[in-house]
């Protein structure tokens, strides 16, 4: 049964330690119907703590964590989730069609084993043993193990990771489509374009509390900087003196600028170089505005 | 072909959880066959011992021998040998291993059925036993001794059951020891009991007392009991009943101490 607000899974105020580390600190998350949510945060920020409590892996010291509304101890609600985990290695004298088979098994009305081995684009690795694969073949397969139960929410905790760039970008139109088709993700990454292509809203973890909560471009929009490049040879210590400047920094012979007033600074640069070429100028990204925020954060 | 997933119903039939049960342990029996430096050498090792003391060493001695005592107090040694190996160091290698892995924890995440891993490596024991049990019958003859289909029906019973114990034991080993150290610490358990049992070895006089608190003690009793011949065992007057008892007890704690466990580290 789903809560009456339509959260898949959520945490509120979950706290849990280990010896003296407090990993969360009265946490609050909620997964909604449908949407990719992506948890950001630095090592150790509790994002794999957080899903864990999710997963009934852990259990919370305060707050609670529920599934489907309902305690994720019980095998009901884990029936309409699939996992795939951190540093998890599933049995190497498998074959890959039988690991597959193997979860399928757990579920009520799994997809076909072909259907599965196609979709995570590895039909050609069914009868190879899980051992012998390469590490991105072997995420490949532990993402198949994740989707074959037909989930209506997934769990992916840093699922790109050893995959070269084609199963990455294969691996992003697949999740595209399992949202299409009424899924919700939760996904942690440490590849920031990863959660601004998918995400449907981001939450950055630090310490164990959420640091910000949107979606990308009102993510972009809490960092007010903007990024200037250009070729100049205006001297890194007079420009960082000018109003509006953050930080300027020297690349061969690039300057690279953040600003919170592009268009004076701009003008200022434009008026003091004649020679100035190759100017760029364009918004603080998602990875600008995760560093930003992490950093205070972590102050 | 577009593959396409649909939001799944959650009511999961009779039918598709005793596919996940039966799932579960045709996968655990199939690593294990497919690791021959594991199975080879329990799978293997009762009867190649058999045969060398039975026939090649011994064998004229048994043949002469008019009660058969020794020819029997052999089989039943060898074959309570090789029950015990295939549970005490199959779970105990494999859940270690396993933990290590973080399969247990995925496992605990997915909807795996309450206990079919563990259901399913008991399974792989029993499997494992049962091939050793055709293996000592196959070569029975060549042992100077012979044993009626009944008897030996009732033995393999005992002996296919009674190694939910040392898969216990070895399951408690396996929730606590790393993989590199789960081997160590069986053999810690396994070797020592081998030669305080006097199954395989008989024990002085004066230490027989000892025997009794060796599941494997008990286990050889049972296995003289199926066998009719539980009148010259040491100990002679205990009822089946108590040896089914202690090993009963010994599954039920280790068991107990070892999911507790598993529940709280995974």
């Amino acid at each position: 049964m789903t809560t009456d607000n339509n959260n898949l899974a959520e945490l509120n105020g979950a706290t849990k330690r280990f010896g003296t580390v407090v990993a969360l600190d009265g946490l609050d998350l909620e997964v909604r119907q449908g949407e990719l949510l992506a948890l950001l945060g630095p090592n150790g920020a509790g994002k794999t703590t957080a899903i864990s409590l999710m997963l009934g892996l852990l259990q919370p010291e305060q707050g609670s964590a529920r599934l489907f509304g309902q305690s994720p101890l019980r095998v009901e609600p884990r029936r309409r989730i699939g996992v795939m985990m951190q540093e998890v290695n599933p049995a190497a004298d498998l074959r890959v069609r039988e690991q597959i088979d193997l979860v399928a098994s757990y579920y009520p009305d799994p997809a076909r084993t072909e259907v599965v081995m196609e979709m995570a684009h590895i039909t050609p690795l069914a009868r190879r043993f899980y051992g012998k694969l390469s590490n991105g073949q072997k995420r490949q397969v532990q993402f198949a193990m994740a989707v074959c139960g037909r989930p209506k929410l997934l769990f992916l905790d840093e699922p790109t990771v050893g995959m070269d760039i084609q199963a990455r970008e294969m691996m992003w139109a697949t999740l595209r489509r399992l949202i299409d088709d009424g899924a919700s993700i939760v996904l942690t990454t440490h590849y920031l374009e990863e959660a601004e292509a998918l995400a449907d809203r981001v939450v950055v973890l630090a310490k164990g509390r959420v640091l910000a909560s949107g979606t990308v471009p009102e993510m972009r929009a809490l960092v007010v900087r903007t990024r200037i490049r250009c070729i100049s040879t205006l001297a890194v210590e007079q420009v960082r003196d000018w109003p509006g400047v953050g930080s300027v920094t020297r690349d061969g012979p690039r300057l690279d600028i953040t600003a919170t007033n592009a268009e004076a600074v701009v003008r200022q640069l434009l008026g003091c170089d004649e020679d100035l070429q190759e100017l760029e100028v364009r918004s603080a990204g998602l990875a600008e505005a995760f560093t930003e925020l992490t950093q205070e954060g972590t102050k | 072909m577009t593959a396409s997933l649909e939001v799944s119903p959650v009511p999961m039939s009779t039918g598709r959880l005793l596919r996940a049960y039966w799932t579960e342990a045709k996968y655990e029996c199939i690593r294990l066959l497919r690791s021959p430096a594991f199975a080879g050498p329990f799978l293997g090792l009762p009867v190649a011992l058999y045969l060398l003391f039975a026939v090649l060493l011994y064998g004229d001695a048994l043949r002469k021998d008019p009660k058969g005592e020794g020819a029997l107090f052999m089989f039943l040694g060898f074959t309570i040998f090789g029950v015990l190996g295939p549970g005490m160091f199959g779970f105990g290698i494999s859940v270690a291993t396993e933990r290590e892995k973080g399969l247990f924890a995925l496992k605990r995440a997915l909807p795996m059925p309450p206990g079919a891993s563990l259901l399913a490596k008991l399974a792989m024991s029993m499997l494992f036993v049962a091939i050793i049990m055709a293996t000592m019958i196959a070569a029975l003859p060549l042992g100077h001794l012979k044993l009626a289909a009944g008897q030996l029906a009732a033995l393999s019973v005992v002996c296919i059951l009674g190694s939910a114990p040392f898969g216990a034991m070895g399951l408690f080993v396996g929730t606590w020891a790393s993989a590199k150290a789960a081997p160590a610490l069986v053999n810690l358990l396994y070797l020592p009991m081998i030669y305080l049992s006097g199954f395989l070895i008989p024990m002085p006089k004066s230490m027989e007392r000892i025997e009794r608190f060796s599941p494997a003690f008990h286990l050889h009793q049972l296995a003289l009991w199926a066998v009719g011949a539980s009148k010259a065992a040491p100990n002679a007057g205990w009822m089946p009943w108590v040896h089914v008892v202690v090993l009963a007890t010994v599954t039920l704690v280790f068991t107990w101490l070892a999911v507790r466990r598993l529940a709280r580290v995974g």
